[in-house]
């Protein structure tokens, strides 16, 4: 086996019309590793994000998970079937949840295990309670999303994402959304998850919760990678002078 | 107003009535029907597909609806479409309201968030998949009470199909004007009907609509 990374992002570019959003970017993530995208916003950090699964699809560059290549050119009919089978593979967390409010928690988590695994009843609701008991809202399995409060949506969220058993997890500013006295509780099953090693790309504004979780940090600005290192590195000794900007401005609340 | 007249008449009236209810049941399926179908073509990734619907709804909303009913029964027949004036009605008033319906569902499928589709798309599920048990559960809550609109304004176009002699409420007031020179008694009658059968699908929507929000 070589060394092929486990997420790998090779000169990935993206515009929409005349405006480029993602210039040339490289970006390799190990299994297990956990890599925070920090940045202006209009940076281009979640269209990378989201370039990754498909849903803002790349301009030219690749992605790969392991030793597939996510972003394939095919005829359209193949090109659906590929990227919903590679997506079941990868968990995506958005900042407004989209939990999906006709169906009960255990509809939110079981609607896509049944669909795309075939799993019974009875193996969905275990797993329903499974993921519930992750993210410590076992009781609030019946109810509708719109009993809930931003935390614990978000929490649903991520127990949605783990019951697809997704090999990365990918956060799309998880926490943006919520009061800051909800963040925490969201925050600690990431961390969580931090320390089940499983695979995550962040994009967030939380410049503690990048320092204290990630194993890398990439500064984004206008569309290019501007620096990436080890959260020690980027957070106190970063060497571009736009990186340094940005912090001072995000560091000293 | 001689009451005497409205009560010998009544029973006639009630028969028409029951014209009218069946003209809009039958309207009312076939209008859903191309509305669905109309909302699905709007929607669709085939640029000729989504051609045809806009074609479709800028034509029939367009134009009067009586004129459609006209060009169906008269004009028909020349180009080899022999209907009876029941079908022709029920056909031309469906397919124009199917026109109207086609907005309203379209409508109410755009207005489900992007985010849901988002989610549903993010967990591995077709375009198609994610339509059925994500967007249209939501989009169906959402277009009930529009489409209960749209049902009372067809209810309504049923008197348009009066002129080509189907016996319903509109036709039944102005055949007994003809005979009874009272067109005070007679089109009170008949508007009071069609107010009944207004006012009762009007509630039916309200229970529907109450019902699929608490659920």
């Amino acid at each position: 086996m070589t060394d092929q990374a486990f997420v790998t992002i090779k000169n990935a570019a993206k515009s929409f019309g005349k405006l480029q959003v993602l210039r040339d970017i490289n970006l390799s993530v190990e299994r297990g590793q956990i890599v925070a995208i920090i940045g202006p916003s209009g940076s281009g950090k979640s269209t990378l994000l989201r370039a990754i699964n498909e849903l803002d699809p790349l301009t030219s560059g690749e992605v790969w998970l392991e030793y597939v290549q996510i972003n394939k050119t095919l005829p359209h009919r193949q090109h659906e079937a590929h990227v919903n089978q590679v997506r079941q593979n990868i968990g995506m967390v958005f900042q407004h949840f989209n939990l999906f409010p006709h169906l009960t928690v255990r509809g939110n988590i079981t609607l896509a295990p049944r669909m795309l695994k075939g799993l019974s009843e009875a193996d969905a609701n275990k797993l329903a309670e499974e993921q519930l008991a992750k993210v410590g809202l076992t009781e609030k399995i019946d109810e509708h999303p719109s009993r809930l409060s931003g935390g614990q949506k978000q929490r649903v969220a991520i127990a949605r994402a783990l019951a697809m058993k997704p090999k990365v997890m990918l956060f799309d500013e998880a926490t943006s959304a919520l009061d800051h006295e909800l963040v925490e509780e969201v925050n600690l099953v990431m961390k969580q998850l931090a320390e089940e090693h499983m695979t995550m790309i962040i994009v967030t504004h939380e410049m503690d919760f990048a320092a204290s979780v990630c194993d890398r940090v990439l500064f984004m600005d206008q569309g290019v990678v501007v620096e990436e290192g080890p959260p020690a590195v980027i957070f106190q000794n970063p060497k571009e002078e736009r990186t340094r900007n940005f912090l001072r401005k995000h560091l000293s609340r | 107003m001689d009451t005497e007249l409205i009560l010998r008449v009544s029973p006639f009236f009630i028969e028409a009535a029951w014209m009218t209810i069946k003209l809009s049941i039958l309207t009312a399926i076939l209008g859903l029907t191309c509305g669905a179908l109309g909302a699905a073509a709007r929607l669709s990734r085939l640029a000729v597909l989504r051609w045809i619907a806009a074609i479709y709804v800028s034509v029939f909303r367009g134009t009067p609806a009586l004129i459609q009913i006209f060009i169906l029964y008269f004009g028909g027949p020349q180009i080899g479409i022999q209907l009876d004036s029941f079908s022709a009605g029920t056909i031309a008033l469906g397919v124009n309201i199917g026109a109207y319906m086609t907005e309203t569902i379209r409508g109410a499928i755009l207005s489900v968030d992007k985010g849901q589709t988002e989610a549903a798309r993010t967990l591995g599920m077709s375009r198609w998949e994610t339509m059925r048990k994500v967007v249209l559960p939501q989009a169906a809550r959402m277009m009930i009470r529009p489409l209960g609109v749209n049902i009372s304004a067809m209810i309504k176009g049923t008197a348009l199909i009066a002129p080509i002699s189907v016996v319903e409420l509109t036709y039944t007031a102005q055949r007994f004007i003809g005979s009874t020179y009272k067109p005070f008694e007679m089109f009170l009658l008949s508007g009071i009907l069609y107010m009944i059968i207004i006012y009762v699908v009007g509630q039916g929507i309200s229970l529907l609509d109450r019902r699929a929000r608490i659920t």
